[in-house]
């Protein structure tokens, strides 16, 4: 089988894309270089040279280097980073379990559910400390995909009426959130409104490190479960032909998805379209398989954050844009002409 | 050989009974059709037998045992089901969607054995699908795309298939390629059950016919036996005459519809 590369020893077989180990290689190297472009850009500029040797922890002779990208750019650039890994993941777990190609956890409103109770907690118990906020947002966006399951999951319902559930769902999110902040103390409701832009500008090291277990623990689960989202991305019908417990392996799958849009959305608000835009790219690189997909599709949900990120620093500087309004941009079209596609079929 | 049967089995779909204390035994080693008017309970009847419907009443026995009983996994390796018009997700090969035949023989560790991969190629080289094998599904004719599915069946190495409506969509030319590809299978010792709607065709292809009717079964046995023109008028309410396929010899139904005098 030529296009197959497979590791065996006793005891342990596996199988994976001959392309993949190339895609992924280029996709890092690609990644590293946003980062790195990401870090030097800025209200003044700093030399690759100077990035690299600053991280390493090497002298440049300018002691505003290791404030400015220690402090400052990094953790906000990796930051970006992760989150566009977590959002790709689940927007590619959701495309699989729906066989929908539209779903992703900003249309189908996963991030919205996410978005009201994380600005709940920021406006009702303004002292809560950050960590807390991806877990009242894990909390926001189950919520929602428990009520979309019971709504539109049954029997294999069409791929339109799950995007008009969500869209409906977003907007009942959105207006209670947009009551909250109507209530909420000047002072609160501008911090939740900076954080709803979907944007990663001013983020430090603590919100870095209130992700970090998230992605740490959901992301290792997501590729462990790829067989089994294989599996159910046939139908119902054939997975449990093919002896997958169907009920437990989605719920499983369900919850990993969910943990990771709910906590990157805590972290850096709603931030829409990557885990639309990452599966279909990857699905071009390298096929519908997910054991493949999802490390392709991760690498470039998190290239694509942090190139969002660059751009919308550098579009209209001195003038920052949020992030989320440069995917908003390439992802609305992109999403349109996908709606418009899947009605022919 | 692993046997099939049902015990007084009955089966409902939201609180409507479809199919009402079945109690049938599929003989192993040969060809079944289950044939019956449209919502006559054939399909559900076969999603029965493959365990996607739990039973309301009565029981499936899988080599003696009850189905639900055992485990999932080990059902699919004894019992392979193709359902009515699956389709595939976008940019899916052949060769994976038949690796995922091999489902119920993995774990965490053991994702690509030896067996796995002789069982993929063996499948590819039965359905004449090894030169396509790199081809996403959504490229390929009907007749082709069906090929896999069964293909991916056939990786999942099981003694019984069961399928659903196997021909539909298909010109005729593939219907019989399909049909022909199942007989072979069934030649190489298979047990094979499948809702068919030709009449002609179950009569041609199935060793045995299981005529459904309202949820209850009409007629079972060899087509030569049990097909005659008063079965037909009373399971599909249509005027026939049956002569012997001049190919085969099996019986086959020639409608009167309402063109009948002309000439």
């Amino acid at each position: 089988m030529k296009d197959w590369l497979m590791v065996r020893s006793p005891g342990m077989s596996f199988r994976m894309d001959r392309r993949l180990p190339a895609i992924v290689l280029a996709l890092a190297i690609a990644s590293f270089a946003a980062i790195l472009l990401n870090v030097g850009h800025g209200e003044y500029a700093i030399a690759v040279g100077d990035i690299i040797k600053t991280l390493f922890g090497i002298d440049t002779g300018n002691p505003d280097h290791v404030f400015v990208i220690q402090t400052l750019r990094l953790p906000r650039t990796l930051v970006a980073f992760m989150v566009g890994v977590a959002l790709a993941i689940s927007g590619t777990i959701f495309q699989g379990l729906t066989r929908n190609p539209l779903a992703d956890p900003s249309i189908i409103g996963i991030n919205a559910g996410a978005s009201l109770v994380a600005v709940a907690v920021i406006v009702l118990f303004p002292s809560a400390p950050v960590y807390v906020l991806p877990i009242a947002a894990f909390t926001g966006a189950l919520l929602i995909a428990i009520l979309i399951y019971g709504l539109a999951w049954n029997g294999g319902s069409s791929p339109i009426l799950l995007i008009l559930l969500g869209i409906g769902l977003s907007a009942i999110a959105g207006a209670f959130t947009s009551l909250l902040i109507t209530f909420g103390s000047i002072n609160e409701v501008s911090q939740a409104l900076v954080w709803l832009a979907g944007s990663v500008y001013g983020r430090t090291w603590e919100q870095f490190f209130s992700l970090l277990p998230w992605v740490i623990l959901f992301v290792p689960l997501a590729f462990g479960l790829t067989r089994h989202l294989n599996i159910l991305n046939l139908g119902d019908d054939i997975a449990t032909g093919l002896g997958s417990q169907i009920e437990w392996q989605r719920g499983l799958l369900v919850i990993v998805a969910v943990a990771l849009a709910g906590s990157s959305v805590a972290t850096a608000g709603n931030i829409g379209f990557v885990g639309l835009i990452a599966p279909h790219l990857g699905r071009k690189f390298i096929g519908g398989n997910h054991a493949s997909l999802l490390p392709v599709a991760a690498l470039l949900g998190g290239f694509l954050v942090v190139a969002a990120d660059f751009v919308g620093k550098t579009l209209v500087a001195p003038i920052e844009l949020p992030c989320g309004v440069i995917t908003a941009a390439i992802g609305a079209p992109f999403f349109l002409y996908l709606l418009i596609r899947n009605r022919k079929r | 050989m692993k046997g099939l049967t049902t015990q007084n089995l009955s089966l409902a779909y939201d609180g409507t009974t479809i199919i009402q204390q079945l109690t049938v035994s599929i003989p192993t080693g040969q060809i079944t059709a289950l044939v019956g008017a449209n919502g006559c309970g054939k399909s559900t009847l076969i999603k029965g037998l493959a365990r996607l419907l739990k039973p309301s009443d009565g029981m499936v026995y899988l080599d003696g045992k009850s189905i639900v009983q055992q485990s999932t996994k080990s059902v699919a390796q004894q019992l392979g089901l193709l359902p009515q018009g699956p389709t595939a997700p976008e940019g899916l090969t052949v060769k994976d969607l038949v690796a995922q035949g091999r489902y119920p023989y993995q774990n965490w560790m053991q994702q690509w054995s030896d067996q796995d991969e002789k069982l993929v190629q063996q499948a590819l080289e039965i359905t004449n699908l090894v030169e396509l094998s790199d081809r996403p599904l959504d490229t390929l004719s009907g007749g082709q795309r069906q090929r896999a599915w069964i293909a991916m069946a056939l990786a999942q190495d099981t003694e019984i298939l069961l399928l659903d409506e196997p021909t539909t969509f298909l010109d005729l030319a593939h219907q019989i390629e399909v049909l022909d590809l199942l007989h072979d299978l069934n030649q190489q010792g298979r047990t094979i059950v499948m809702v068919l709607h030709d009449l002609n065709h179950a009569c041609r292809y199935a060793d045995c016919l299981i005529v459904v009717k309202n949820g209850r079964i009409f007629a079972v046995g060899e087509p030569r036996s049990i097909m005659t023109e008063d079965l037909v008028q009373e399971v599909f309410n249509l005027e026939c005459r049956i002569y012997p396929d001049p190919i085969a010899n099996t019986p086959m139904c020639i409608p009167m519809g309402n063109k009948r005098t002309k000439n």
